[in-house]
């Protein structure tokens, strides 16, 4: 069974030979044929591309210009630009189009050799914490079919769970990588803000998106940032330094760690499952030699309004291209310009979008700028200096991804405020720009629940190496739901 | 009862660079439509604006020749409304922070100098074009210019007639141009001016202000402010009000016409583009720019008027364009720089003669500074007269070759052989005994008649000065 292999097994055996690149990309293609259809975690699959660059990968893998994760397939978000592949981003007004170019990130993998398997399903333009808002039906989880598997990468996070991919590719506007990873029971670093070109990643919130890994482990985790991190002169926050080797770290003993742990976010409306999940798991961190301190993050509960005016804000101005004039969904028939713009607005996007639209124009109008958007501003500044200061009293952060395990379908969408709330511990982190990871701890009523790692900038090696050092003590990480081992 | 005029410009001058503002996209004018067009002018989905850094350097550039603040940290910001030929749904503008502070300008008019204020200069992207009636019943967009740099220079309202506001236009224009950072065609639209204008009576406060939109010649600037300066007061006087408005000028009726009402303001929220972080200009990148700054056109004029004994209406026809002024130092450079009135009254009259004539600007001369140079220096070794030049210049002109190879094919070589030109002084007197009679009889203007007729005898290759010379001797003997 070729999908229970770690990615590093698979490796291996790619380059003794004893497996093709073909063969595994084949195997997981026919697993998607089988079980895709019940998850509606892919949008599209592209079957004969995947097999095209399995068979270059076999070229190079004989040829010895094979690198690790050579042969290996992997799915990408539909928010990424793919050269000649529907690129929605799960979005009616996105259903035709076709990228004419690869995100950076999409073209970094590609040179390292992965075939694409196809593109998975989100939330629409990524906004949503449950992948329910994609125009193409919602995501199921794979640990309970009748739950969300979170978002907005929850296609991405689904197919690593059900190993209809062995990795993916997610982006993190506000918990988006790591709120699915931590209902799926999968391991998902968001990186430091500027470490990832966004490159023909579809905007969401420019300020704040960020693509990272979607795996099982942290050490594939670390070889996939390896290969889609690196300086990009085509986005001007990609920041122009040396990237780390991401997996170099992932021996290092844990002896002496100072793990800070905020009062505020073991507080109310935790699930007290989760919690105990989260403290348990940060017991065994400490029983590798780490110690923990506490820390205060006074300004937790600003973070979320600060983020819920800003990243619409941006997303307001970011979607104005939809406007039915060059490219994506247009209305029949319109009677005029101004019928084209709101028809084709209108009946393109769906009703999240619309709502954040209406609520980032809102906050950017005459009047109420100074009140909202530079407001927000200024809170977000507040909410990144709290984690400034703790980062002075110890090494990273650790507390839970999100206050309860995956929810029901359709439970939280009459409630936008209690589906925002899903995030109130992923956003402050994108608010400072810092690099985040959820890695499996356990279960809570059957459900998966991640460990929150954060730290400061560029810690991404170190928060690795955490996740590793865990991953050798604990098995969450390799459980995998019945119906899909 | 008198009134007050109160103007105020602004100025888009497209900048002079290769590419795009925030792509490597062509700004080359006159392509096929959306052939300069890249993914990132198109608002592609997934792209990125980066700055194309030449924009910044254009912008310091003009700052420094305006005595204005710079903007050590700039901002982009976006300014979202809908429209067809707006790709991305908002234009990227800077609003907070400009490039440009507070500068000024001191323009010429009747004699006096007034020092004109600069609110302000920012960089921002154009928008791309529509195009109505190319398929019908149908709009095509053109978006080669979507991302085209711009510079928006504004001016504060201290301009109070038509003429000084066309001085101003033009002496912004001749600035940018000097600076290279615009190739100041208006015709393409490189250079656009929009007037702001209202009247008031002294003392009293801002009257409501009419804004006249891109019109391509100053000329029709000067005509369309005055008629809207004259609208303006016959309205008020007449018991109507002015409305904010923009207006459309007609050179054929030489009126102006609403456009479209102010009214209802856009609301365009501003803010700043998350995709672009703040640029940040040093000391190092002001110093890198002045360095490479020309001298400019004010401070040229003042040389060569002192140092270079030139006229100041000389002095301002060879510094109307940096290219003019370049072609005159390279010929004052080729001929050794002994005679500039010389160098420049051939410039001044034959070569801008011609090239008026022919359309052409000075850059596209068909007679280079070295071969204008080669012709002048024939005339100061003596070899032609001016005369003759004359005849050099057009041959030149009409491509035949150098200043040394037309005088060799024509025979051109003045006449110095002394004997030669005797014998046809001598000619020329024994002809012309009544005329010889009157010079000696105290008429000494009949030597310019003598002089005359020696040089048509010598078909003007005599050399005059010889000919003046020999003329004397003989009829004074």
């Amino acid at each position: 069974m070729l999908h229970t292999l770690s990615v590093k097994q698979m490796s291996e055996k790619l380059h003794a030979g004893e497996i093709s690149s073909v063969e595994l990309t084949q195997h997981y293609l026919d697993r998607i044929s089988q079980f895709d259809p019940e998850l509606n975690a892919y949008v599209t699959v592209t079957p004969e591309l995947a097999l095209e660059m399995a068979r270059e990968a076999d070229e190079r893998l004989k040829n010895g210009s094979a690198g690790v994760l050579t042969g290996i397939p992997v799915a990408h978000k539909d928010i990424f630009c793919t050269d000649g592949v529907k690129t929605s981003c799960s979005s009616k007004m996105l259903d035709n189009f076709i990228a004419p170019y690869d995100a950076h990130v999409v073209a970094l993998l590609k040179k390292a050799g992965m075939p694409i398997l196809g593109k998975t399903n989100m939330d629409e333009f990524a906004m949503g914490s449950s992948s329910e808002s994609s125009y193409y039906g919602p995501t199921k989880n794979p640990w309970d079919l009748n739950a969300v598997p979170g978002g907005s990468s929850g296609g991405a996070a689904a197919v690593i769970a059900a190993n209809l991919a062995p990795m993916a590719t997610g982006t993190d506007t506000g918990g988006s990588i790591r709120q699915p990873a931590s209902f799926c029971g999968i391991t998902g670093i968001k990186p430091t803000y500027g470490t990832v070109s966004r490159f023909g990643i579809i905007a969401y919130a420019s300020s704040f998106d960020q693509a990272g890994p979607m795996t099982r482990s942290a050490e594939e985790s670390a070889w996939m940032l390896n290969a889609m991190s690196a300086f990009d002169q085509r986005d001007s926050t990609c920041l122009e330094m040396e990237r780390p080797d991401f997996a170099a770290n992932l021996g290092d003993s844990l002896q002496g760690l100072k793990v800070g742990v905020p009062a505020e976010y073991f507080g109310d409306g935790l699930d007290p499952e989760v919690e105990k999940v989260v403290k348990d798991a940060i017991a065994e961190i400490e029983k590798l030699g780490a110690t923990t301190v506490p820390v205060s993050l006074p300004n937790k509960d600003l973070a979320v309004p600060s983020y819920y005016v800003l990243a619409p804000a941006e997303a307001s101005s970011n979607l104005s291209r939809y406007d039915g004039v060059r490219f994506g969904y247009r209305c029949e028939n319109p009677a005029d310009l101004q019928d084209l713009y709101k028809r084709s607005r209108a009946e393109g996007f769906g009703a999240e979008v619309k709502r954040r639209i209406m609520v980032g124009a809102y906050a950017l109008s005459a009047g109420y700028y100074d009140a909202y958007y530079l407001k927000a501003q200024r809170l977000r500044r507040m909410v990144r200096d709290d984690f400034t200061n703790a980062f002075e009293q110890c090494d990273v952060i650790m507390g839970p991804v999100a206050p309860t395990p995956a929810f029901n379908i359709g439970e939280k969408t009459d409630d936008p405020t209690s589906m925002y709330l899903a995030d109130l511990y992923t956003i402050p982190v994108n608010l400072g720009g810092f690099p985040g990871m959820s890695v499996p701890a356990g279960f809570a009523n059957g459900r998966p629940v991640g460990l929150h790692i954060v730290g400061p900038y560029f810690s991404e090696a170190k928060l690795l190496n955490i996740g590793h050092q865990f991953q050798q003590v604990t098995d969450w990480h390799k459980q995998t739901p019945a119906q899909y081992q | 009862m008198s009134w007050e005029v109160v103007i105020g410009l602004e100025i888009h001058a497209q900048l002079t660079t290769k590419s795009k503002i925030f792509s490597g996209a062509s700004i080359a004018y006159g392509a096929a439509p959306n052939s300069q067009a890249c993914a990132v002018d198109l608002g592609m989905p997934g792209m990125l604006p980066v700055v194309n850094h030449a924009v910044i350097d254009k912008g310091i550039a003009l700052g420094l020749a305006l005595n204005a603040e710079l903007g050590k940290k700039q901002v982009f910001d976006r300014k979202n409304y809908f429209y067809p030929d707006l790709p991305k749904g908002y234009q990227t503008t800077q609003m907070d922070y400009p490039i440009v502070g507070k500068g000024y300008l001191d323009i010429e008019v009747d004699g006096e100098t007034k020092r004109v204020g600069v609110t302000r200069a920012h960089l921002e992207e154009d928008a791309g074009k529509s195009n109505h009636g190319i398929v019908p019943g149908m709009t095509g967009i053109d978006l080669n210019r979507a991302g085209t740099p711009l510079l928006e220079i504004v001016s504060e309202p201290d301009l109070s007639s038509a003429q000084e506001a066309v001085a101003y236009a033009r002496k912004m224009h001749e600035l940018v141009t000097f600076l290279g950072i615009c190739d100041g065609n208006m015709q393409e639209g490189s250079f656009r001016v929009d007037s702001n204008v209202s009247v008031r009576r002294p003392g009293e406060p801002l009257g409501t202000r009419a804004e006249l939109k891109n019109i391509n010649s100053f000329r029709f600037i000067e005509k369309a402010i005055e008629f809207e300066i004259e609208r303006q007061i016959d309205l008020i006087e007449s018991g109507g009000k002015v409305v904010q408005e923009t207006r459309l000028y007609d050179s054929e009726t030489n009126t102006t016409r609403s456009m479209r009402t102010k009214e209802e303001a856009n609301d365009y929220r501003y803010f700043p583009c998350p995709d672009l972080l703040p640029v940040r200009i040093t000391d190092e990148d002001i110093d890198a720019v002045r360095a490479t700054m020309p001298e400019l056109p004010d401070a040229k004029r003042a040389r060569y008027v002192a140092d270079l004994g030139l006229s100041e209406y000389d002095a301002g026809v060879l510094t109307s364009s940096r290219a003019m002024a370049e072609y005159f130092e390279a010929l004052l450079e080729h001929t050794g720089g002994k005679d500039a009135k010389v160098c420049a009254n051939w410039i001044t009259s034959d070569l801008a003669g011609a090239l008026n004539k022919a359309g052409l600007d000075i850059a596209d001369s068909p007679i280079s500074e070295q071969m204008l140079a080669g012709m002048i220096n024939r005339i100061q070794d003596d070899t032609i007269s001016g005369k003759i030049a004359k005849q050099v210049f057009d041959a030149m002109w009409k491509g035949e070759g150098s200043a040394d190879e037309i005088i060799e094919a024509k025979g051109l070589k003045q006449i110095t052989d002394t004997g030669a030109i005797e014998a046809m002084v001598d000619e020329v007197l024994a002809n012309n005994p009544s005329q010889v009679e009157a010079y000696k009889g105290g008429q000494e203007k009949m030597m310019g008649y003598f002089v005359g007729q020696v040089m048509k005898a010598s078909g003007g290759q005599a050399n005059p000065g010889q000919v003046n010379k020999l003329l004397k001797e003989k009829l004074n003997s």
